[in-house]
């Protein structure tokens, strides 16, 4: 695999590696992990728990640093940022969706929303405008001036989601957003998180739901840190059979 | 399910003829049970031998109607009263395959089970666009359509739950083959024996499991 992405490739993981801890306490929780996500393209991270999906999202969304191996994202290696720089990359690139939404309760959805903007520094005006613009995108503008305890689960994700995908954000990074909500709920996320791929947007959406992991286009399967299989990399036949001595 | 109580339910609705019944049939079930004409008038053939439908004449083109009789009726007002039964043994070809893999030598189960997960993933892949796909549809059809879609919708989640539970068993066998492999084993006279051994009950295990409705 190449060091430099193909403009499309919205997020690259190259050979990563986690190790948690020290010497005897140590945990390797993502063990060469390499993978690329283009946009248009929703990827699914499925495996048992503690197999490193968590580990993974946080280090493609630079909330965790590697121990070896390189994250790209947008063609910028992020393990050379600084403090300052990393955060603002985070901020302008890349949104995470929770399993418990995360946003918060003393302000309304479309403050939710514009928060990331403002604290990049965006007038208040024109921050709103966008936030309603990414309501709108997920359905839910006419939820703008509501309190997230006044919304139905399925609501509040939705928001988070355009809380993700506000302004320039084209990586999306979702760690089990459907976790706490019913069948019907769920789905109705999962298809505002494809249809928003769809539009050109990059997601990476951690599940241990086969049938929401479905809704990608490419379903990586890890386990103790390494991918095991991939949907997108058919087996041959071939493959399987032994060398012959 | 028998093609038998699928022709009767449709009957129940109108007179129809076979290639007729055939059509609706499968635009109902969105092709999942393609049927051939043959199978369609010989079935019919049988229900009218058994008083269930009776021949109505034929058309200008010489197609034979049938519609239901009384006893067919109450047929089919049975069928729709009953559960369905799953009393025939499940001969499902991947319970069988994993019960093998553990108990022959030299296959690497886990492969199995990783291999049987991707290719269901993919499966699913597939159903859930064309679920897609019947949603956007049924969203925008007109009534009649509408209920032919909603049909085809029910028949596609119906798959779609399956192979998700087909995954999550998959999950299942992997996690005990982990637990299995990790635990010190004894034979009943107290000395411990070779995992060999200990793979036939396992095996034993999961294929009780998967009787007691775990691939469901
Ligand atoms: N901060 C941490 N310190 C030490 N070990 C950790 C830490 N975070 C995760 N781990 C370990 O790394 C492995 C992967 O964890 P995680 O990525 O959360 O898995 P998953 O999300 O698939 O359940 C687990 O063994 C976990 O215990
Ligand atoms: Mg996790």
């Amino acid at each position: 695999m190449s060091n430099a992405p193909s403009n499309d490739v919205i997020l690259r993981l190259d050979n990563v590696t986690r190790v948690h801890g020290t010497d005897g306490t140590a945990v390797r929780a993502l063990a060469g992990v390499s993978l690329d996500v283009r946009a248009g393209e929703l990827v699914a991270v499925m495996g048992p728990s503690g197999s490193g999906k968590s580990t993974l999202l946080n280090l493609a969304g630079g909330l965790d640093a590697a121990t070896s191996g390189q994250v790209i994202i947008e063609g910028q290696s992020i393990g050379t940022l600084k403090g300052d720089a990393l955060a603002k990359l985070r901020r302008r690139r890349v949104g995470f969706v929770f399993q418990d939404f995360n946003l918060i309760p003393s302000l309304t959805a479309v403050e939710n929303v514009a928060l990331p903007l403002e604290l990049d520094g965006q007038r208040v005006g024109k921050a709103r405008r966008r936030a309603i613009d990414a309501l709108s995108m997920v359905g839910v503008q006419d939820l703008a001036d509501r309190y997230p305890d006044k919304m139905s689960g399925g609501q509040q994700q939705r928001v988070a989601i355009a809380r993700a995908l506000v302004g320039d954000r084209r990586l999306v990074l979702a760690d089990e957003p459907t976790g706490a909500l019913d069948s019907h709920t769920g789905e109705g996320v999962l298809r505002v998180l494809r249809e928003r791929c769809d539009a050109g947007a990059a997601g990476l959406l951690v599940t241990h739901e086969a049938r929401h992991a479905a809704w990608a286009d490419r379903v990586v399967f890890l386990r103790d840190g390494v991918v095991v299989d991939s949907t997108g990399t058919p087996d041959t036949a071939e493959a399987l059979l032994e060398p012959t001595a | 399910m028998s093609v038998k109580q699928g022709l009767l339910a449709l009957l129940a609705t109108e007179p129809m003829y076979g290639a007729r019944l055939r059509a609706e049939f499968e635009s109902r079930t969105g092709g999942t049970w393609p049927l051939n004409v043959g199978q369609v008038y010989t079935t019919l053939a049988r229900l009218e031998r058994d008083g269930l439908v009776e021949a109505i004449g034929e058309d200008a083109e010489g197609r034979i109607s049938y519609r239901l009789t009384r006893t067919g009726r109450a047929e089919v007002a049975m069928w729709w009263a009953s559960p369905v039964t799953r009393e025939t043994t499940p001969r499902d070809e991947l319970v069988i395959k994993l019960a093998l893999a553990v108990t022959v030598d030299g296959v690497d189960v886990n492969r199995v089970v990783q291999t049987q997960r991707t290719a269901t993933l993919r499966h699913l892949q597939d159903l859930t666009r064309l679920k897609q796909r019947a949603t956007t549809h049924h969203e925008a059809a007109a009534d009649g359509d509408g209920q032919v879609d909603l049909a085809w919708l029910l028949v596609l989640e119906n798959l779609i739950y399956a192979g998700e539970a087909e995954v999550r068993w998959l999950d299942h066998v992997e996690a005990r083959l982990v637990r299995e492999a990790n635990r010190p084993r004894k034979s009943a006279d107290g000395i411990p024996t070779t995992v060999q051994d200990g793979t036939t009950d396992s095996a034993t295990r999961m294929v009780s499991n998967a009787l007691k409705g775990g691939t469901r």
